[in-house]
C-alpha cells in the first residue's frame, strides 16, 4: 500500500486525529496565554519579580516532554489531563517572557500621561499598555503554539490525544508495511496543522494590532 | 467661578501651594523643599530654572502624580491633598513634552479619553472632539481618524493640548510641552497658546528651561532654583528690569532691555502722523505738500492706501514730471500688533531710521521712527523700574514679617 492508498484508506481516523491535535493545542494555547500574561502583568514592575517568572518558565521548559509526562501519569492518571497540564506548563515560557519584553518596552512617557489624564491602575494597563505590549506578546503565543503542536505528538505516550498516536502506532510496528506510512501521515499532519494556525495568527494580527502600531 | 477683571467668566481656579514639600526616601536633601505660592485664576505662571531644581516635581505635586511628603495644595480653595489621586487628575488637564498621545489611539479616541471616563454622553463627546480640534487649529474632517504617527510633531502636540482641555478643565499643567519641536513650530505654537487663553482664561503652570518662552507666554514667571525655592515670581516686566538677585540676572542672560522690548507692542507706543500723498495726485500737489510740511520727505501711497515709496526733495526734482522712477520703495512695514523689538528691526534695516505702520489689509497708519522708539523704551523701563521697587518693598517687608515670627518662635521654642 503506497502512500496516498494509506491516506484515503485512513481518511477518517487520520482527521479525528487531526482535529483532536488541533483541539487540544487550542485549548492549551487559551490557557498558557492566559496564565502567562497574568505571570507577565504581575511580574514585569520588579526586576526580580521578572526574573523569577523567565527562570521558572524557561526551567519547565528543559524537562524533557516524555519525561514530563511520564511523571504526570501517576498523579492525574493516563489520557487528557495529562496532556492538557504539560502542555499548557510548556507554552507558559514564551507568552511570559514575551508579555513582560512587551509591557516593559511600553514608553514610560505614555505611562506617565495615561497617569496624569486620570487613568487608574487597571483603566491604564487595559487601555495603554496591553495594548501596546500585545505584537510582542502575539509573538509569544505564536512560537508557543508551533512549539506545542510538535510537543502535543509526545501525548500518546499517555495514551493522550491527537496525531501523536499516529507517530507511536508507526514506530511501534517497525517493519511492518503500514509503519512507515503511519509515521508519515502522522508527522506531516502536524507540519499542516502548524502552518495553519500560523496562518490564523496572521489574520488575528490584522484584526488585533491597532493601524496606529502596526510595522 | 470666580471673575477676571476683563469681566469675562473666567473658568480658570485659583491654585495655593502651601508649604510643598518632596522628599525622596534614601536622599537626606528635599527635592522639593517648602514651597508655598499663589497662582490666579485665569492666569498662565511659567515655572523656569535650570534642569534639575524640581520645577517638574513641583508640577507634578499639583495632579499628584508624585506625592508630596509635606504641604498642602489648594485647588479653587479646596483642599485637595488627601483626594483621590484618580479623580483629581480628570479635573486637571496635563500636557507633556512630545505630546504623549497614544500611539494605538486616533486622534479623535486620545481626546476623547478623558471626558469618556468622566462620562459624558457619547454625542456630547463627538461635539466636544470636533470643536477641540478645530480650536487647535487642525480640520477635523481630516485629523478626526488619523493615527498619532501620520502627524507631525507640531500637530501631535496641539492633539496634546487638545486631549489636555478635552474635559474643559478649569486647570491645565504643561511639562515643557513644545520641547521637542524645531523653533518654528515653537514659536506657532506658543501664539497658538496666547490664542487660546484669550478665549479660554484657564489657570496654566507650565514649565521650561527656557527663559524666552517663559517671558512670551507668561502672565507671571516664578524664576526656581535648586530644591525648588523661588528666587522671583513676578511679572515678566519687573523680573526683566530689576532681577531681585545675581541668579535671577544670571538667568534672564544678556540683553535684558531687548527682551523686554519683546512684551511691548507698536500700539503701545506714540505713533507719529506723517505727511501723505497718494498717486493719484498730481505732481504740483505732491510738491506744495512737501513744502508746506516742513519735512524733508513725503510717503507716496498706492491706491489702496498702502506705503509705497518715501519721496525727498532731491527725488521729485530729478523725477521730472513721472513718478515711475523717483524715490524709494517701502521695504518693510510693520503692524500695530508687532513687538517693539521688531520695529526695531525694521528701523535699524531702514536707510532713513523710520517704519511705516500699517493696519488690517496694509493700509497706511502712522510711521515709527528711532526717536520715539528710545523715547517709548525709556519711559518703559523707567515704569518698570518704580513698579519692581514697589515689588520688592512689599517683598522685604513681607519678608522680615516672616524671620521676625520665626524669630519669636524660636525664641518661645528654647524658653519652652
Amino acid at each position: 500500500m503506497n502512500f496516498w492508498e494509506y491516506l484515503s484508506n485512513r481518511h477518517q481516523q487520520l482527521l479525528t486525529d487531526a482535529y483532536q491535535h488541533a483541539s487540544a493545542v487550542f485549548q492549551c494555547m487559551v490557557a498558557a496565554t492566559v496564565i502567562g500574561v497574568l505571570i507577565g502583568i504581575v511580574a514585569y514592575r520588579t526586576e526580580w519579580g521578572a526574573s523569577l517568572a523567565t527562570t521558572a518558565t524557561s526551567t519547565i521548559l528543559t524537562i524533557p516532554s516524555l519525561a514530563m509526562i511520564g511523571l504526570l501519569i501517576p498523579i492525574v492518571g493516563l489520557g487528557v489531563p495529562p496532556t492538557v497540564i504539560a502542555l499548557t506548563l510548556y507554552g507558559l515560557l514564551p507568552i511570559v517572557r514575551n508579555s513582560i519584553v512587551g509591557l516593559r518596552g511600553v514608553d514610560p512617557s505614555l505611562v506617565d500621561a495615561a497617569t496624569g489624564i486620570g487613568m487608574s491602575r487597571l483603566m491604564r494597563l487595559v487601555r495603554v499598555e496591553l495594548p501596546l505590549a500585545w505584537p510582542p506578546i502575539l509573538t509569544g503565543i505564536r512560537v508557543s503554539t508551533q512549539m506545542l503542536m510538535g510537543i502535543a505528538a509526545i501525548a500518546a505516550y499517555a495514551s493522550g490525544p491527537g496525531l501523536g498516536n499516529e507517530i507511536f502506532r508507526g514506530i511501534g510496528s517497525l517493519g511492518s508495511k503500514n509503519a512507515l506510512n503511519q509515521v508519515l501521515a502522522g508527522t506531516l499532519g502536524i507540519i499542516i496543522l502548524a502552518l495553519l494556525f500560523d496562518a490564523a495568527y496572521v489574520l488575528i494580527g490584522r484584526l488585533t494590532i491597532s493601524r496606529g502600531i502596526r510595522a | 467661578m470666580p471673575e477676571s477683571s476683563d469681566g469675562h467668566a473666567a473658568t480658570g481656579a485659583t491654585i495655593e501651594l502651601d508649604n510643598l514639600t518632596k522628599v525622596y526616601p534614601g536622599s537626606p536633601a528635599p527635592a522639593v523643599d517648602n514651597v508655598s505660592m499663589e497662582i490666579k485664576a485665569g492666569e498662565i505662571v511659567i515655572f523656569v530654572g535650570p534642569s534639575g531644581c524640581g520645577k517638574s516635581t513641583t508640577l507634578k505635586m499639583i495632579n499628584r502624580l508624585i506625592e508630596p511628603t509635606g504641604g498642602r495644595i489648594r485647588i479653587g480653595g479646596e483642599d485637595v491633598t488627601d483626594m483621590d489621586p484618580v479623580k483629581l487628575r480628570r479635573k486637571i488637564g496635563y500636557a507633556i513634552q512630545s505630546a504623549g498621545l497614544f500611539p494605538h489611539m486616533t486622534v479623535a479616541q486620545n481626546i476623547a479619553l478623558v471626558p469618556k471616563m468622566v462620562g459624558w454622553p457619547k454625542p456630547r463627546i463627538k461635539a466636544r472632539v470636533e470643536e477641540l480640534l478645530d480650536l487647535v487649529g487642525l480640520d477635523p474632517g481630516e485629523f478626526h481618524g488619523r493615527y498619532p504617527r501620520q502627524l507631525s510633531g507640531g500637530q501631535q502636540q496641539r492633539v496634546g493640548v487638545a486631549r489636555a482641555l478635552s474635559a474643559d478643565p478649569p486647570v491645565l499643567l504643561m511639562d515643557e510641552p513644545f520641547g521637542a519641536v524645531d523653533p518654528i513650530t515653537r514659536d506657532h505654537l506658543q501664539d497658538e497658546l496666547i490664542r487660546l487663553q484669550h478665549e479660554l482664561h484657564k489657570t496654566i503652570v507650565f514649565v521650561t528651561h527656557d527663559f524666552d518662552e517663559a517671558i512670551k507666554i507668561g502672565d507671571r514667571i516664578a524664576v526656581l532654583r535648586e530644591r525648588s525655592h523661588i528666587a522671583q515670581f513676578d511679572t515678566p516686566e519687573a523680573i526683566l528690569t530689576n532681577p531681585a538677585d545675581d541668579f535671577v540676572s544670571g538667568f534672564v542672560g544678556a540683553g535684558a532691555a531687548l527682551k523686554r522690548l519683546n512684551l511691548t507692542r507698536v500700539r503701545d507706543v506714540e505713533i507719529t502722523d506723517y505727511p501723505t500723498v497718494t498717486l493719484d495726485d498730481p505732481l504740483q500737489e505732491i510738491f506744495n505738500r512737501l513744502r508746506g510740511s516742513g519735512t524733508n520727505e513725503i510717503l507716496l501711497l498706492d491706491k489702496r492706501h498702502r506705503p509705497y515709496k518715501w519721496l525727498r526733495r532731491g527725488d521729485l526734482m530729478r523725477a521730472r514730471g513721472s513718478l515711475a522712477r523717483a524715490g524709494t520703495l517701502v521695504s518693510d512695514t510693520v503692524t500695530r500688533d508687532a513687538t517693539l523689538r521688531d520695529a526695531l528691526e525694521a528701523v535699524l534695516t531702514d536707510n532713513a531710521g523710520r517704519v511705516a505702520v500699517t493696519g488690517r489689509r496694509g493700509e497706511y497708519e502712522g510711521v515709527v521712527d528711532m526717536e520715539t522708539l528710545i523715547n517709548s523704551v525709556h519711559e518703559l523701563l523707567e515704569a518698570d523700574r518704580l513698579d519692581a521697587l514697589e515689588h520688592q518693598h512689599e517683598l522685604q517687608e513681607l519678608r522680615s514679617a516672616q524671620t521676625h515670627a520665626e524669630q519669636e518662635g524660636a525664641e518661645g521654642g528654647t524658653k519652652a
